[in-house]
């Protein structure tokens, strides 16, 4: 690395000279241009940024981004990710996943990546559809859904992103979706200064198997009242005049309330820094589903050891404590004898 | 005081002990550390290790009974031994589950404090085998090491029950008298081993002689033996399993290529061992992950291999089952990727802990679509260190994934290793990729991933953090040269041939296959084809077969992908070409399709090595001789 200034470039510097090939209307062309116009603004390198996906609509993504990149095989990206960031600390490592890739076939990788604190940042497109192979209900498809391989309903109990981030021990977690570029920008800036794994999930919308999926909370008409922004260290309020707010009353159950009806006071302020996750799994209980004011913004953000710094600090240690290795003596280690 | 009576020391030339007790008495440390000693004293060694799957089976039962046999000689061997010729069974289980395989008129030593009736019971002897004649062929030595151990446990004042389980040290100790092995280097290694727990480290020291003062004092042996070092080569020599070996193997393939090492690893018996063993050597600049799963353990190193480390993945069968999709993956990507297979029994799980070469076409074949990879196997546990290298050495060089397989026999096994000169190690090039390859239709300098090299076909590593290489790879078919994704079916027919001719071409580079005949390749009427770890029981058997005074030529295949490029000539050269496999007839069939030879599998497939006996008997009926084969004859010297 040196110490020469990052150059200075614009959105067409991050594009590659490959033809975006994803249906007209596709959510993911906001997501796009979301990082193409955000990355010369946090002053990273376009050599020292990677791309990596597995497979899905969104998993074309790295073939569009002028960086080095990877498209590689369903569910592994945060697998394969890992072995990048912890051995190349340098690299600002992106993963691009969806939700069949991460929560279904990639799950295990998913989680593992989540708990072990690994420098990568993961953008989760969840549309609630398997669009790649043609419109098959995905693990957050809601209960019911009817698809082509689930003529009768779904008969299955969604995952919900968030939870299951938590649940994984992640350091830091947030939502977003596809019809605000500012927001999407802030969260992506924030996962990016995040040191560790960070996870965003991506409200997207899929307009040819799934359309308008989010419409009745990320619709113009409909954010103020169904979406709730969560600011760290302010009440959490939403509506047009922040009339509504969330409360936490002595039961524990959290309530969408109206705020003068409970009184300020009596509005939960939002802590993303509480080490206790229990909070930030409530608020992502909050809603059921992308029909009911929704919660958005970083759920969580706390300070964990990162994987790869671990492990390079055990490198170091074991240099200092033995000295660099000596191939010689290894092979000699287990006691030798001469002949002649 | 008590009268020591001088007895004599007779020499023997060889000799197989086997250690046999329960998966809790400790006798694959006893059996190793006899090996240890032995090596140091300067015997040639051999090693099976034969244990079971259950980490604790019942004890007691024939399911629970983990054995070690060690061969050692005064001569270059290159087996285990076919028949152990000293048994040393801690309970009746262990006696029972052994005593079939013994030569005859051999050694049994039993611990007799363990024949007790419910013990028997649990071996299914419906007699003590001590009392009825049935060992009337052995000789048989009655040792009541149990108690013999608790009396020392006592004057250390440690409780009976943990005085017990130093029971092996005492074993070991009256195997060390009896064939006349120095006491110092085990009283030091109990004293490394055991550091720390002074009771521990006391009682199994007291234990071990107490085993040793035992076979000198009691009037119970009428002799004891000495097998004199075994000439060899002038040099340093160390003690390796084939695990070990890989894992240095590898080290010594990252300095080589002055590239970093990463492993990403799932545990799986019987592979565990390398991980084990690389995790300890951070100060080589070593990276070890313990992924969550088979897929992640190659996924990280699929990661790693882009970032530019020498990258590695290590399973067995059913670990490899989950590795072909990211395989495949690789092979699209051509990126350098090590994937150690250590072979166990299968299908499935199969048999976890005993030996099998049942994955051969697997590693050729078990893939979807035409995804070449290159194969070398490790044919000796000390052959493992080299055959790492080589096994990195084909995938930097090439940009490619390979299967290095050993397994089992190989893994656990030890020999006798005369360490290389790490001078004479093979020059491995990186050579990253610093600049940009090709000039694009405005006459500007671009970066072309898959513009080959023209020589070995490979395509250029780019590590990100290069600036002015920035460029995308994936499992979508990619336009030859440029990368870019390309779905033309012209392109797609090129892009399959251009990676197939790579890893035809690897064989230009590699060394033609030796034929050990000495009448000259074409020579004898029969060639013994082999490849990995039957390469010890095949040249073993081939020297037998000698010995009586015929013919027969042996060719052991290092690369099992590409063949060595003379490989054709060689077996057209002979009218009889045998295949020695443990599995049905893996390589006999490569050989079959390849090159259209009558090549005739030799198969056995019990969880265990080839005897040199059957290789011996498998070559005589090849040349229409008599095919009866005595017991076991050893190692004659070549």
């Amino acid at each position: 690395m040196t110490d020469v200034a990052v150059p200075i470039t614009t959105r067409k510097d991050w594009a590659s000279d490959q033809e975006v090939r994803w249906c007209p209307g596709c959510g993911d062309y906001s997501i796009l241009a979301a990082i193409q116009m955000l990355l010369p603004e946090l002053g990273v390198r376009r050599e020292n940024t990677v791309f990596v996906s597995g497979i899905g609509c969104a998993a074309r993504f790295p073939y569009y981004m002028n960086t080095y990149g990877m498209h590689s095989i369903h569910g592994r990206a945060p697998a394969i990710a890992t072995g990048l960031a912890v051995t190349r600390p340098d690299l600002d490592v992106w993963v691009v996943s969806g939700d069949g890739d991460a929560l279904s076939i990639g799950g295990n990788h998913l989680i593992h990546a989540l708990r072990r604190n690994v420098n990568i940042k993961i953008l989760l497109f969840n549309n609630q559809i398997y669009g790649l192979t043609k419109g098959q209900y995905s693990p957050t498809s809601e209960q019911g859904k009817v698809t082509k391989s689930t003529p009768f309903g779904s008969l299955e109990t969604p995952f919900n992103p968030i939870s299951v981030a938590l649940g994984a021990e992640a350091t830091f977690v947030a939502r977003t979706h596809d019809m605000d570029r500012k927001h999407m920008q802030e969260m992506f800036r924030r996962a990016h200064a995040h040191r560790g794994a960070a996870i965003v999930e991506i409200y997207q919308n899929c307009n040819v198997f799934n359309d308008g999926a989010f419409n009745a909370i990320t619709g113009r008409d409909n954010r103020a009242d169904m979406l709730i922004p969560l600011e760290h260290g302010q009440p959490i309020r939403f509506g047009a005049d922040g009339q509504r707010g969330v409360a936490m009353p002595a039961d524990g159950r959290l309530q969408l309330v109206d705020v003068a009806e409970v009184g300020e006071d009596a509005v939960l302020v939002h802590d993303e820094a509480r080490d206790d996750p229990g909070l930030a799994f409530a608020l992502s209980r909050l809603s059921r589903g992308p029909f009911e004011p929704t919660p958005i913004g970083v759920f969580r953000d706390v300070q964990r050891p990162e994987y790869g710094d671990g492990m390079a600090r055990q490198l170091v240690d074991a240099q200092e404590r033995k000295g660099p290795g000596d191939l010689a003596s290894l092979l000699a280690s287990g006691g030798t004898w001469t002949v002649g | 005081m008590s009268t020591v009576i001088p007895r004599q020391t007779k020499e023997l030339d060889r000799v197989v002990v086997r250690f046999a007790g329960d998966s809790g008495d400790g006798m694959q440390l006893t059996g190793s550390q006899f090996t240890t000693v032995s090596s140091l004293f300067g015997n040639d060694t051999a090693t099976l290790p034969d244990f079971p799957a259950e980490i604790r089976a019942p004890a007691g039962t024939l399911a629970g009974v983990s054995a070690f046999q060690v061969h050692i000689s005064d001569h270059d061997i290159l087996t285990p031994g076919d028949a152990p010729n000293v048994l040393v069974a801690m309970n009746p289980a262990a006696l029972r589950a052994n005593i079939g395989i013994m030569a005859a008129g051999g050694t049994v030593i039993v611990n007799s404090d363990a024949f007790d009736e419910r013990s028997l019971d649990k071996a299914g002897y419906e007699a003590n085998p001590l009392g009825d004649g049935s060992l009337a062929s052995f000789t048989v030595y009655e040792v009541p090491m149990t108690s013999l151990t608790m009396e020392v446990g006592k004057e250390v004042g440690v409780k009976p029950r943990d005085a017990e389980r130093s029971k092996n040290f005492f074993a070991l100790g009256l195997v060390s008298w009896l064939y006349s092995r120095p006491v110092e280097p085990t009283l030091d290694w109990i004293a490394k081993r055991f550091a720390g727990r002074d009771d521990v480290r006391e009682v199994n020291a007291r234990a071990f002689k107490a085993g040793y003062h035992f076979g000198e004092t009691a009037e119970l042996f009428d002799s004891n033996y000495q097998v004199r070092p075994a000439p060899a080569e002038p040099g340093t020599y160390t003690n390796v399993t084939g695990n070990t070996a890989l894992a240095w193997g590898l080290i010594a393939a990252a300095q080589q290529a002055k590239l970093p090492l990463f492993l990403g690893s799932y545990p799986i018996t019987p592979a565990s061992d390398i991980l084990h063993e690389l995790s300890k050597h951070k100060n080589f600049g070593v990276r070890t992950l313990q992924a969550e799963d088979e897929i992640a353990g190659i996924g990280t190193a699929i990661g790693a291999a882009f970032g530019g480390s020498l990258a590695v993945t290590t399973t067995s069968g059913p670990g490899l089952d989950l590795k072909s999709e990211a395989l495949g993956l690789a092979v699209n990507l051509e990126l350098p990727l090590v994937v150690v297979d250590i072979q166990r029994g299968g299908p499935s799980t199969g048999l976890p802990t005993k030996t099998e070469q049942s994955d051969l076409l697997h590693a050729m074949y078990g893939r979807h679509g035409e995804s070449p990879v290159p194969i070398v196997a490790a044919r000796t546990p000390s052959d493992c260190f080299g055959a790492a290298v080589e096994a990195a050495r084909i995938a930097v060089t090439y940009r490619t994934p390979v299967i290095l397989l050993s397994d089992g026999y190989l893994a656990n096994g030890s020999e006798p290793w005369h360490l290389p000169d790490l001078a004479d190690l093979p020059a491995i090039d990186a050579a990253f990729a610093t600049e940009p390859n090709h000039t694009d239709d405005e006459g500007n300098p671009v970066f072309w991933p898959y513009e080959r090299d023209p020589e070995t076909g490979a395509r250029p590593w780019a590590v990100p953090g290069t600036p002015g290489l920035e460029h995308r790879i994936g499992g979508l078919e990619k336009a030859h040269g440029s990368g870019t994704v390309s779905y033309d079916t012209m392109n797609h027919e090129r892009m399959t041939h251009e990676r197939a001719d790579k890893i035809a071409g690897i064989a230009r580079g590699i060394a033609p296959v030796e034929v050990d005949d000495p009448g000259g390749v074409g020579g004898a009427p029969v060639l013994v084809l082999g490849w990995g770890s039957t390469y010890g029981a095949i040249a073993a058997g081939v020297r037998r077969v000698r010995a009586r005074g015929l013919a027969v030529a042996h060719a052991h295949l290092v690369h099992l992908n590409p063949f060595p490029a003379n490989l054709g000539d060689v077996l057209r050269a002979y009218p009889t070409v045998l295949v020695p496999e443990t599995n049905l007839g893996q390589l006999a069939r490569l050989v079959r399709a390849e090159y259209l030879v009558d090549a005739r599998p030799v198969s056995k497939v019990q969880g265990l090595p080839f005897r040199a006996a059957e290789i011996e008997a498998a070559v005589l009926q090849a040349l229409g001789t008599d095919t009866s084969v005595h017991g076991d004859e050893g190692d004659v010297a070549s």
